[in-house]
């Protein structure tokens, strides 16, 4: 290891210069064995490093291709939608009487990189829904969703229901006519909804009629209750990705197979 | 699947599993690489349109457009078709979704086979490649529909040039006016709060069309402030209106 120099401390806290026929301090902290040691205490107190172990060094079938970072890549999507909502909720108000407008258009024109990170927002989510869409496509076709990975389809599903709320969503919250409209648009198609319709409808307006707590609502919607609803459910889809493995490719088959030599490689299993 | 199709299944893929790579580096690095593609394209997106806000909303205005984002066209393209047919306007935009939503759902319960390479499955990939057609014509038919504003109608054949003319300026007129938020005039327009207006110069005469226009029955707001000229394009294409 490379030297480093000595600090520039008083004498007086200098260590001193070992004495000849000292033994060599071998138990003092290098940076290395340092990090080391704080990993160890963790994983002492927490055992997580099986888990980890488990998540990273699994492996991943033979074949797989380009179409299967289609899932990780909707993650990022999401993860973009989180990182830049949070500063754009940093800024909102959900204010019916034109503060939200007026704290948009605050956004767009003179906060720093503004209309950028708003940008990234709402593009992010287009790019979301087409990733979650070609997702779908990829496990649809390559008949991923059967045995054992049905329950990972069904919450799959349901992340791509709760994916098209969140457009739904979060278009009112700019609040200018187009997206004011829309939403009322898509609210009365709500209602006419065969039993649950007006209920629904009148959950998501807070009343009879589009009013003041209606935005709020949404705002409530977009940012807490599916964005929570969404981490959890992902994080389930995951669990079942690595406990189930990534699915193969159906057109490849195991090696031993073609041979016909069933038992040697279910020995070597 | 039965049992034994299932531990084959389970068989094959351990073996699989087992020539693969593992997870950490080798898929890791593939995810990162799309991963940043991802943020790439939604930067790029960004600084290329921005986030550009409309005018602020007016819950007064009654002739404003909606449209929402894109990949909500097909239902609003639903909706559009089937707004004419009141009776069936909520199956078609919420029962036809909720439908295909239970259907997807619950897919790996209904396809039970063991079949996975998409050749051999011919009635899923019939049923994946309609959806996916019928996804995307909705969507690019949603997205170039003309302003509901506007009259899509062509001129009677009875009428001459010159007042095929009239029925077209008659129709700008109506669109200009706002006429479609209440009114189905053929296929364009809301229906209802206003009765629809299609066939209406077959019951109403057309000195009454005009009395009606200046006298209104609430809510519908008077047109006697129009300009004579474009009162009298108003009135002449309603009294076309066989």
């Amino acid at each position: 290891m490379p030297k480093l120099p000595a600090p520039p401390l008083p004498k007086i806290l200098q260590p001193k210069p070992k004495r000849p026929g000292e033994p060599s301090d071998a138990g003092a902290l290098n940076p290395v064995e340092a990090g080391i040691t704080v990993v160890d205490w963790l994983d002492e107190r927490t055992a997580l490093s099986p888990g980890l172990r488990w998540l990273m060094w699994r492996k991943v079938p033979r074949g797989i291709n380009w179409a299967y970072t289609l899932g990780s890549a909707t993650l990022f999507a999401f993860l973009n939608q989180a990182v830049t909502g949070v500063f754009l909720a940093m800024y909102y108000r959900p204010d019916v009487a034109g503060g939200a407008y007026e704290s948009i258009r605050n956004i767009n024109d003179n906060v720093f990189l503004g209309q950028f990170v708003h940008g990234m927002h709402k593009w992010g989510a287009s790019v979301m829904i087409i990733l979650i869409f070609l997702h779908m496509g990829r496990v649809f076709f390559y008949g991923a969703y059967k045995y054992p990975r049905e329950l990972t389809w069904v919450i799959g599903v349901v992340l791509l229901i709760l994916t098209l709320a969140m457009g739904f969503t979060g278009y009112l919250l700019p609040f200018d006519q187009r997206s004011y409209w829309a939403t009322v648009v898509g609210v009365n198609i709500n209602a006419g909804g065969p039993f649950i319709g007006p209920f629904l409808s009148d959950f998501l307006l807070g009343g009879a009629d589009f009013g003041a707590t209606t935005l709020s609502r949404f705002y409530a919607i977009h940012m807490l209750v599916i964005p929570g609803a969404m981490a959890a459910l992902i994080g389930a889809h995951l669990y079942l990705v690595t406990k189930l493995g990534i699915s193969a490719p159906p057109w490849i088959k195991p090696h031993a197979d073609q041979d016909g030599d069933h038992a040697l490689v279910e020995a070597e299993v | 699947m039965n049992q034994a199709e299932k531990e084959a299944y389970l068989r094959d893929y351990s073996i699989l599993k087992n020539e693969g790579k593992p997870f950490f580096p080798y898929a890791v690095a593939k995810d990162g690489a799309m991963a940043v593609i991802v943020m790439v394209v939604i930067i790029v997106l960004s600084l290329m349109f921005g986030a550009e806000l409309g005018p602020k909303a007016d819950p007064t205005t009654t002739t404003y457009v909606p449209r929402p984002d894109w990949y909500f066209f097909f239902l609003f393209e639903v909706l559009r078709v089937m707004r004419n047919v009141p009776k069936f306007t909520p199956m078609a935009t919420i029962g036809v979704p909720t439908i295909c939503m239970i259907l997807l759902f619950l897919l790996p319960f209904y396809d039970r086979s063991p079949e996975r390479r998409i050749e051999r499955r011919p009635i899923a990939l019939a049923a994946g490649i309609t959806t996916i057609a019928a996804m995307a014509y909705l969507t690019y038919s949603g997205a170039n529909t003309g302003s509901p504003n506007s009259v899509d109608m062509a001129p009677p054949s009875s009428l001459s040039p010159a007042q095929a003319a009239v029925f077209r300026a008659g129709a700008q007129v109506v669109g200009e006016s706002g006429c479609l938020a209440c009114h189905v005039i053929g296929d364009n327009g809301n229906n209802g709060p206003g009765p629809v207006l299609t066939h209406i110069a077959a019951t109403v005469p057309t000195a009454q069309i005009a009395s009606t226009l200046r006298n209104p029955t609430p809510p519908m707001p008077s047109f006697k402030n129009l300009p004579p000229q474009k009162f009298s394009y108003l009135v002449q294409f309603l009294s076309d209106l066989q």
